[in-house]
């Protein structure tokens, strides 16, 4: 007999059903990452081990469907990192504004925060109008939230600061209104936010777009699964496109480091050449 | 017994601690050493910079993807949980905080329990809270060396104590005994 790790034969096995049956395919993810989630939904779902789980998935669809919430990490906020925000109003809106209408893909937007920061930024910039912004995920749940565009109040103060600390002048109070609980984005915030289903791993190029922001998306991915995706990414990019990336990510290790030029090292922001 | 790494918890107090053990630890000490310390999301890598001032062997933050190297000290950077693969390579997630941390310590000595088995050194210094327990235990049942600094000389003493409380750890010594170990034990498997 072969000495094989028996909760990582059996997470495999686990990861083809889920593939094979419901098509989602986390067979090139993180394996540090997967394993410490999945041992997470089995000590929640009170099972005995990863084979049962395996045969569950097979056959319980509400059961898969909650692992494949746990299985997908939603945390996000508005204006994340607020020195890239600031960044971007100083090194890629200029260059956004040269073209007579703008598109922008969010790859990997989760519940929705940073599409509308994003279009909080081109609406103060004066080019919203023009622009449309593609913000996709695979997570259905995730981009219902999105969509509808309602965020906890309690988080309001601290995307005010994340806001003002990314250079915004105005009042983040305007950009929504408050109901008791919860706050619903403005309108004028939705409108040119096109929310579709999109995932990264089985799904190709849907158009050519000008900005893609694909922030903490990749650190789940293997390296050769990042590598696919930045494939992805550089066919969608027209030439002169600019990509952005989490604040740890980099293109260091795919095949496309020399196709790009830095615009902001720091803050992981990236030209396509031409 | 060969051990490729050593993984340190370390929270409040746990800047002087270090700026004392990187001093101390001479410049051939070649097992890499990976760090969790609790910091604020927003911090930027100043205190890395003073780290590296006194520190006689090269400390940086952990770069996603990138592979753990012989004679290297990493960090782990903040807001961010980072995990240890199997090829040896790290891994960053931006899941839930863990014990209201993140990085988490469990988190980290979880996975890094798992890729280096028993070839792993889990030390917990001062901190006042218990994330690192879990992370022990784990560390314990993969067979690795399980290092604890004795709360009474810790500048915070509840994570070492808490750790004590819960496991049967190998060794619980001052900050200077712990160098001195781990010295010690690169040292013997140096020569042979
Ligand atoms: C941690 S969130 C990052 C959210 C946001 N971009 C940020 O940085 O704040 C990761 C998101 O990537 C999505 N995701 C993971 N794998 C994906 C895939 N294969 N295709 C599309 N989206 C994916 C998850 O559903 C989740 O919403």
């Amino acid at each position: 007999m072969r000495d094989i790790d028996m909760p990582e034969l059996e997470i495999s096995l686990l990861l083809e059903a889920v593939y094979q049956k419901y098509g989602y395919d986390f067979r090139q993810y993180s394996e540090a990452h997967i394993k410490r989630r999945i041992m997470n939904s089995k000590a929640m779902s009170g099972l005995e081990n990863i084979s049962q789980m395996q045969s569950k998935v097979l056959n319980d669809e509400a059961f898969a469907s909650k692992l494949l919430q746990d299985l997908s990490i939603t945390v996000t906020e508005m204006f994340r990192d607020p020195g890239f925000y600031k960044s971007l109003r100083e090194n890629v809106i200029p260059v956004l504004k040269t073209y007579p209408f703008i598109k922008i893909w969010h790859a990997g937007c989760s519940t929705g925060e940073e599409a509308y920061s994003m279009a909080i930024i081109m609406q103060e910039e004066g080019l919203y109008d023009r622009t449309t912004i593609y913000a996709t995920d695979f997570n259905q749940q995730a981009l219902s939230q999105a969509k509808e565009g309602i965020f906890s109040n309690s988080m309001m103060k601290e995307y005010t600061t994340n806001y003002q600390l990314s250079g915004g002048k105005e009042s983040f109070s305007g950009y929504y209104t408050s109901n008791y609980d919860n706050v619903i984005m403005n309108q004028s915030l939705k409108k040119n936010i096109v929310w579709a289903n999109h995932n990264l791993v089985t799904d190709s190029v849907f158009a050519e777009v000008h900005l893609i922001l694909c922030r903490n998306v990749l650190i789940y991915f293997d390296r050769n699964l990042q590598n696919k995706v930045q494939r992805l990414f550089y066919d969608s990019l027209v030439n002169g496109g600019i990509l952005c990336l989490g604040s740890k990510e980099s293109l260091r290790f795919t095949d496309l480091n020399e196709e790009y030029t830095e615009l902001d090292k720091k803050q992981r922001i990236f030209k396509k050449d031409y | 017994m060969c051990y490729e790494a050593i993984v340190i918890g370390v929270s409040s107090g746990g800047m002087k601690a270090m700026k004392i053990m990187f001093s101390l630890l001479p410049e051939n000490f070649s097992t890499p050493i990976i760090i969790v310390q609790h910091i604020s999301a927003h911090s930027d890598n100043q205190w890395i910079k003073l780290l590296n001032d006194k520190s006689n062997l090269p400390i940086k933050e952990t770069d996603e993807k990138e592979k753990i190297e012989r004679g290297n000290v990493y960090i782990a950077p903040p807001n961010y949980h980072l995990l240890i693969e199997k090829d040896k390579t790290f891994s960053l997630t931006i899941d839930e905080r863990v014990n209201y941390a993140r990085p988490s310590i469990d988190v980290m000595f979880e996975s890094a329990a798992e890729a280096y088995k028993n070839k792993l050194i889990g030390v917990i210094l001062t901190g006042s809270n218990n994330d690192g327990t879990k992370g022990m235990k784990r560390i314990q049942e993969c067979g690795g060396l399980t290092i604890v600094q004795d709360p009474a000389t810790a500048e915070s003493s509840y994570m070492p104590a808490s750790v004590i409380a819960a496991m049967q750890v190998d060794y619980v010594l001052p900050l200077n005994g712990i160098i001195a170990l781990l010295i010690k034990i690169t040292q013997l498997q140096f020569h042979k």
